[in-house]
């Protein structure tokens, strides 16, 4: 599903955040991503999405080299995949209800049945009654699981979460890996960064580790 | 299918609609910048429209007054009735006697008692004769031939003017085509800015819709929309300003015409026109919005 073939990633700055890394993600596996802060866990995931560019090496998904995808094709590719950002990225002129129907919007979707979609989406979160509250409302984890409803609720293949448990406390961090698991279960590949330990104690997944630009498993 | 796609537009058509609402301000001031601006060349135009409807309608007969010398007498206003009985070139003409002309200058400009003041009418008998259409050469000649008839004082072309209107109303179609394209430019300009404000204060939610899968055309089309609806709202300004005009100008008209005893009133833009107009002020604002999406989006990459 996700491989990565000698990626190599420096910054304009002259930084390595990649360094000739290997990875083969199967179709429906789930994945731990971990590594000291600034390893490059974020640059890895941005990649794969094609909002970073490797600065060599080759990135497929599918099979297909995304280098080589036409920037139209870009978007689709992008559709595919469920991307919670460490930073969010959530529009704060916006209800919790629109940041929701955004990608639904997106993808156009017919409007009957977006609003239930919202609706199951916010519920899974369990920010069902924050429906109509603004960002700047929520506390730090709503925010982080709204980010979270925005990322499933068109049903991706792929689900990417970048540090999803950052700002929740146990409970609602368990409660958000088995929403992951049950996503898993019914076939979505997803890959989880995290620093987390408590997140990778008990976990029978497998688990990526970056060190020095490299992925060891 | 079908549905998704009307959906996805009609949503942004609302949301468009929304947003023009919620700076009303804002949004009315450039609407009405737009619509004055194109009113300027609608205005010329329709006045264009008018004197050259009027000048067809004169052309089309041309019409010579002939001035019978004063001293004729009933015998010499029947030669005049059979000669010009016997011309071709003449459609019909209509015999004024000075009794009659004296009668409607009174009626028309007021002053009652012309007559009696000066003690005798110094109205001339007066032919008015429509003639066939043609060259004015011809006309010319016929002018002088009729001229030289011994009972005649004067023959008068009343149609001269008609060729220097017709000069000037060419000249003012030049005048208004190069308007019309300065105004346009203007209008793309001012939906230019307006839509890379807008680009800049979106920044994020550009940036964010990008990030998730939106299509560049799904990032332009709201802009697109709110291009195309201030266009659309800036030309049915114009053309209010140009109905209200009309309608001014022709009630103050009432009072002239009734001293000249015709009903001549201006005309509105025709439906076709009017339609012409607003699809291209639309049009106007799509441009401009489209411009500035071009030039500016792309700046706008997601990290
Ligand atoms: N746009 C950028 N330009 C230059 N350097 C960058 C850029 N983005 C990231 N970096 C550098 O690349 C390194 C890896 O960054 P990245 O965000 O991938 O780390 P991370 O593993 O996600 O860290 P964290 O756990 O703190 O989120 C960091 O040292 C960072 O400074
Ligand atoms: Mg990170």
């Amino acid at each position: 599903m996700i491989t990565f073939k000698n990626v190599s990633k420096r910054y304009p700055d002259g930084f390595v955040a990649l360094n000739n890394a290997n990875l083969d993600i199967a179709t429906g596996e789930m994945v731990f991503l971990t590594g000291h802060s600034g390893a490059g866990k974020s640059t890895l995931l941005k990649l794969i999405a094609t909002i970073e560019h490797p600065s060599s090496g080759i990135i497929a998904i599918n099979g297909q080299n995304i280098a080589q995808l036409k920037p139209a094709a870009i978007p689709y590719l992008r559709r595919k995949i469920g991307f919670i950002f460490q930073d969010h990225k959530l529009l704060f002129d916006r209800s919790a209800f629109d940041n929701v129907l955004l990608p639904l919007q997106i993808s156009g979707f017919d409007s009957q049945s977006m609003a239930a979609r919202v609706r199951a989406a916010l519920d899974k979160v369990g920010l069902l009654k924050k429906e109509k509250s603004m960002p700047v409302a929520l506390s730090g984890g709503e925010r982080q699981r709204l980010c979270i409803a925005r990322a499933i609720v068109h049903r991706p293949m792929i689900l990417i979460a970048d540090e999803p448990t950052g700002n929740l406390d146990v409970e609602y961090a368990r409660d958000i890996m088995t929403l992951f698991n049950s996503f898993n279960q019914v076939g979505v590949t997803v890959l989880i960064s995290t620093h987390d330990a408590s997140l990778l104690e008990d976990t029978q997944h497998r688990i990526l580790t970056l060190k020095q630009g490299k992925l060891a498993a | 299918m079908m549905r998704a796609w009307l959906s996805q537009h009609g949503y942004v058509l609302l949301f468009t609609l929304k947003q023009l609402i919620a700076k009303p301000v804002t949004n009315i001031c450039s609407i009405l910048v737009m619509g004055i601006a194109l009113s300027l060349p609608v205005g010329a135009y329709t006045l264009i429209e008018n004197l050259h409807a009027l000048s067809g309608q004169v052309a089309d007969m041309p019409q010579m007054s002939l001035f019978v010398k004063t001293d004729a007498n009933s015998q010499d206003i029947a030669n005049i009735k059979q000669k010009l009985e016997s011309d071709e070139q003449i459609i019909d003409f209509q015999y004024i006697p000075k009794e009659t002309a004296l009668q409607q200058l009174q009626q028309s400009s007021g002053l009652a008692n012309i007559a009696h003041h000066l003690g005798h009418n110094p109205l001339p008998d007066a032919f008015v004769v429509h003639t066939q259409k043609n060259t004015a050469q011809v006309l010319e000649q016929l002018r002088t031939d009729m001229q030289n008839w011994p009972e005649i004082e004067f023959v008068q072309f009343d149609s001269d003017w008609i060729e220097r209107l017709n000069a000037i109303l060419d000249l003012s179609r030049a005048v208004m085509f190069m308007l019309s394209i300065l105004l346009s430019i203007a209008i793309i300009a001012i939906m230019f800015n307006t839509i890379r404000l807008q680009i800049l204060t979106k920044r994020d939610e550009i940036e964010i819709s990008k990030l998730i899968g939106a299509t560049d055309s799904f990032i332009q089309r709201p802009f697109l929309y709110f291009g195309t609806i201030q266009g659309l709202a800036g030309g049915f300004v114009a053309w209010s300003i140009m109905i209200i005009s009309v309608n001014t100008m022709n009630h103050k008209l009432i009072d002239l015409t009734q001293l000249y005893n015709s009903d001549f009133q201006l005309h509105y833009l025709s439906l076709a026109d009017s339609i012409s107009l607003l699809f291209f002020s639309a049009w106007l604002g799509w441009l401009g919005a489209r411009i500035s999406v071009a030039s500016h989006l792309w700046q706008i990459e997601a990290k």
